[in-house]
């Protein structure tokens, strides 16, 4: 058992994709499944500065919104094939990130939560008011992908088991390159910068500009996130853009354990999985959501990946 | 003779509109600031508090009471609750990460809200303001409603008793002296533990009073602390996070500037907040007080 | 090649789950997603108990040819990425036939955004204008509340040659807010009104006060309150605070029964706004009389509010649709709803051929004092007919 998990631990991308695999059996429907995959995704993107920079976002939504309109504009309104949609998401999240962590990364703690969420806000407003690109209030609808050309294959992409298979891979692929990164010289780098900011500075890394770079590297991975998200929903809402997306992130990193590199990708999957079975349960399921992650800041601040990986190991 | 295309009664009325809606923010700010100030603990409750209130004057109206009484019962209840939570839950993460206080009170948000959408039900409720109160006065430059004016008074008062309690009690002194340095009030031997519990007790009884202060305004409904939570943090943020001047004067600027945005931009009149406070962040990252210590 | 099997394999592995719990084919499944949770879930139960009313109904009565119908109902929590995830849950897991729903504008948007590229029916009980237009609309696309052209219009004919042409307008500054402006234009134009004043606030304000001087001293007839349910109840109780009710009279387009009984008695004391159904209008159509009773006697004694009305009304036309069909077949349903009069609930209606809008009678109602628990809150002071007039051309709204 031991020997099984620490291999688990030890290989993070094939245990990833040992869980996207079996992940649709697991889910009560397919939609929910991608649901887990892209929110997955965006939690990991939110934890690179939570967890492993030590500097909590609240502000993360701009990211997630900003790759997801960005895709959405790219398909309605640019007409491009889908594959430049998903990269114009991703430069989109990417450059929001750049902009946001430039003038956030002057400060810290409380200030930096404050600062992020006073920027998505206005993010918010902005992508609202830009009304004939977004759709503002309406939200941005058409994001229709039916066919899906690869060389040589076309797949009806509005099939579940399609939608479900290509996203999986591009998740799978985000998470083996994330992966890589954090264990470069880079991801050590970022580590330095949280455990201990002078000794950080004295070993000759600029502090700032290594929050600034992991800030960048979270809003590639969540502006993809928002990509995949445009098309499998075909609809942008503008509430993707809301600060309480950026709580959801939050939420889903502490509920897994921030404290491990696949711990936000378990949280986004209880948490969606939770929120689905206990809302058709009961009206009331944000009573349980919330009793649920108090009792882990409680109790349990290392997560349930986090618990399990220290268990286990 | 006119202003930007508005005669200068309008305007001066317009900021004055600004003021009173200032106050119900200064009264959350300062709140969530002498919480921060005291306990480092940034309190994503408030909102959730401020909607308690609410409904803790509904609560009280029900069982036989009138508005004079809920403005002196709810604070009390709300408080309660505070202390409650203090005790309970937030007490048990001090020592811990700064970010852990944030994140149980976020969760905790959700709680409030479902609870009372279950002892409440999910729809708005009406709340009128006291007979005596309602209509409006003529105050020179136009009309403006009784209650406004009302809301004003209790607030400048509060603000004075406050300032006297902190000011001129030995509790306002621990209460001054904790701020600054916890460690040494306890080797004084102080119980620092009872003044914290005492502050959050106090914050959030001041959001529960800015809620029933609110619930005339605006009816009451288990939502109406989200809004209104942006809003108080932005208030905190730009006058500087811990102080109370900083709270007091932040409010009274965010209200203008919503006011004012709202007569030459309405269509910018609630991105106007944001922007402020994005502009007062990069200049002054700490907020235009942030320096400064409490009450000073 | 080879990659290209495997990649076929793993769909076709990922595809069995949902073909096993694809089942019960005999049923007629209804999908139903509105925010039970979120600021409209007192609205939203009433559409489901509604719904309910038209699914029993259904069943007693033999159903299509022995099949039963069945009401799935799922949260969407107002919010769009909600509503689109359950109605593809619907729609490919639970393979319901037809979906009948959405409260916000764009929730419904997005439900049916997720319908139209999947070939199944939509019948919207939520306002908009945008999904009759052609970029928004399908064939299977079809809406059974009104529009705010259509209330704004009603409202503003009635409002314009009764209380003055001085208007001011304060407006939620989103799609919907100008939908009903556009309608109160437009419908002005023959009596030649003059606005003094267009404000835009955002939606979603808890504070209206910055926006009240201003219209104070411009003194219009009537300030048209062109928002919705919880923006349109402070708006009102704070337009009264600041005494506007002494020069100018207060309109809203839409004029929600649960908004009335949440804003309360005296702040709505005399405002006059437009609404698809009022219960009492069972005094003079016999239809609502006969709806009135049966959700009376299956909801223990309630009366159904103008948004739970639409809910009866936007299932049962699907159901009745379907077993004028004789199936439940898309296509087959769509010209059966296409070819329907029908008056279910408050008279005739029936759905226009180029947008499948649901052309029917608008109520104008004006809000009466009343003890705190009454639920008689309103007088219908004037009802206007169906007419197709009053709709914006099939020509406007890009349809051939």
């Amino acid at each position: 058992m031991r020997a099984v998990a620490d291999w688990f631990f030890r290989h993070p991308v094939l245990g990833a994709g040992f869980f996207i695999l079996i992940l649709p059996f697991i889910t009560p429907y397919t939609a929910l499944a991608v649901m887990i995959l892209v929110y997955g995704l965006y939690a990991l993107g939110f934890n690179i500065m939570y967890g492993h920079v030590g500097l909590l976002s609240f502000g993360h939504s701009a990211l997630l919104g900003g790759g997801a309109y960005a895709c959405g504009i790219a398909l309605v309104h640019l007409g491009l094939p889908w594959g430049a949609c998903i990269l114009a998401g991703t430069l989109a999240g990417t450059l929001i990130a750049f902009v946001m962590g430039a003038l956030a990364v002057r400060t810290r703690g409380i200030y930096f939560a404050m600062v992020t969420l006073a920027l998505s806000q206005v993010a918010y407003f902005g992508f609202y008011q830009a009304e004939p690109w977004t759709g503002g209030e309406n939200g941005l609808r058409g994001v229709n992908l039916r066919t899906l050309g690869i060389p040589g294959l076309s797949l009806d992409f509005t099939t579940p088991a399609v939608r479900y298979t290509v996203i999986g891979l591009l998740v799978w692929g985000a998470v083996a390159l994330l992966a890589r990164i954090l264990a470069s010289p880079f991801g050590a780098a970022m580590l330095a910068v949280r455990e201990n900011e002078a000794r950080a500075k004295a070993c000759g890394f600029d502090v700032r500009l290594v929050r600034l770079q992991a800030m960048t590297l979270s809003g590639a991975f969540c502006g993809l996130a928002g990509a995949l998200l445009a098309l499998h929903l075909s609809i942008v809402p503008i509430e993707t853009l809301h600060y309480t997306t950026s709580g959801v992130a939050v939420m889903m990193a502490i509920l897994g354990g921030s404290n491990t590199f696949f711990g936000p990708f378990v949280g986004a999957a209880v948490f969606l999985f939770l929120e689905s079975v206990v809302s058709t349960r009961t009206e009331h399921w944000p009573l349980v959501v919330g009793v649920v992650f108090v009792l882990f800041i409680l109790l349990a601040r290392q997560g349930i990946w986090g618990t399990l990986v220290a268990r286990l190991r | 003779m006119t202003i930007l295309g508005f005669p200068p009664d309008l305007l001066v009325l317009q900021a004055f509109t600004g003021l009173a809606l200032g106050a119900v923010y200064v009264l959350l700010a300062v709140g969530l600031s002498l919480i921060f100030g005291m306990l480092t603990v940034v309190n994503f409750a408030h909102g959730a508090f401020f909607m308690l209130g609410a409904y803790a004057g509904v609560f009280l109206l029900a069982a036989g009471g009138n508005f004079w009484v809920c403005l002196v019962g709810v604070p009390l209840l709300v408080g309660a609750v505070g202390l409650f939570v203090e005790r309970f839950l937030v007490r048990r993460l001090y020592g811990r990460h700064i970010d852990d206080p944030l994140l149980l009170t976020f969760g905790l948000t959700y709680v409030f809200v479902e609870l009372v959408r279950i002892g409440w039900g999910k729809q708005a409720l009406p709340f009128d303001a006291p007979e005596i109160l309602q209509g409006t006065v003529d105050i020179g430059i136009g009309y403006f409603p009784l209650y406004r004016l009302f809301v004003i008074g209790v607030t400048a008062a509060v603000l004075l008793g406050l300032w006297l309690f902190i000011e001129r009690t030995r509790y306002g002194l621990i209460i001054r002296a904790g701020a600054r340095d916890p460690t040494i009030v306890r080797v004084l031997g102080v119980d620092v533990g009872r003044v914290w519990l005492l502050v959050f007790g106090l914050g959030t009884g001041l959001a529960g009073l800015a809620g029933v202060l609110a619930a005339p305004l605006q009816g009451v409904s288990p939502e109406m602390g989200t809004t209104v939570l942006a809003e108080a943090f932005v208030v905190t943020v730009v006058g500087g996070m811990g102080s109370l001047v900083g709270g007091i004067v932040a409010g009274l600027l965010v209200g203008v500037t919503v006011a004012m945005s709202a007569l030459l931009l309405p269509e910018m009149s609630k991105v106007a907040m944001f922007l402020l406070m994005a502009v007062v962040l990069l200049l002054r990252p700490q907020g235009l007080f942030g320096r400064a210590g409490l009450m000073s | 090649m080879q990659r290209r099997h495997i990649l076929l394999g793993t769909a076709g592995l990922l595809a069995a789950p949902a073909i096993l719990r694809a089942q019960g084919a005999g049923t007629i499944k209804v999908g139903f997603p509105v925010p039970l949770t979120g600021a409209y879930g007192a609205e939203a139960q009433d559409q489901v108990r509604a719904a309910e009313v038209a699914i029993r109904e259904f069943n007693e009565s033999g159903g299509l040819g022995g099949r039963m119908a069945e009401l799935l109902v799922r949260d969407d929590r107002l919010n769009p990425g909600e509503a689109a995830t359950r109605t593809l849950e619907l729609v490919e897991s639970d393979k319901v036939n037809f979906v009948v729903g959405g409260l916000s504008a764009a929730v419904q948007l997005a439900i049916n955004n997720v319908t139209k590229q999947r070939g199944v029916i939509f019948n919207s009980i939520s306002q908009s204008d945008a999904i009759n237009e052609r970029s928004d609309w399908s064939r299977t696309t079809f809406h059974e509340a009104l529009n705010p052209h259509m209330t704004a219009g009603a409202v503003g004919r009635y409002a314009f040659s009764r209380l003055g042409k001085r208007v001011a307008f304060l407006t939620a500054d989103y799609a919907y807010g100008h939908e009903m402006v556009r309608g109160f234009q437009r419908a002005g134009r023959a009596f030649g009104i003059e606005t003094v004043a267009d404000i835009r606030h955002p939606i979603g304000a808890t504070d209206f006060s910055a926006f009240l001087p201003r219209l104070q001293a411009l003194r219009p007839d009537v300030l048209f309150l062109c928002n919705f349910g919880r923006d349109l109840q402070i708006a009102v109780r704070q337009t009264t605070d600041f005494g506007l009710k002494r020069n100018t009279k207060l309109v809203a387009p839409l004029l929600l029964y649960t908004s009335r009984l949440a804003g309360g008695s005296a702040p709505f004391q005399g405002v006059i706004g437009g609404t698809s159904y009022y219960w009492k209008l069972e005094d003079s159509v016999p239809s609502a009389k006969r709806f009135n009773d049966r959700f009376r006697a299956q909801h223990g004694g309630r009366v159904p509010s103008d948004y739970g009305a639409l809910g009866y009304g936007g299932v049962r036309t699907v159901l009745e649709a379907a077993k004028t069909a004789g199936t439940t077949e898309t296509d087959k349903v769509v010209e059966a709803m296409r070819a329907l009069r029908y008056d279910y609930y408050k008279g005739p209606q029936y759905y226009r051929g180029c947008d499948h809008q649901s052309v029917q009678s608008v109520l104008v109602v004006e809000s009466k004092t009343t003890a705190r628990d009454d639920v008689d809150v309103f007088d219908i002071v004037h009802t206007e007919n169906p007419d197709e007039e009053n709709l914006r051309s099939c020509s406007e709204l890009g349809h051939g």
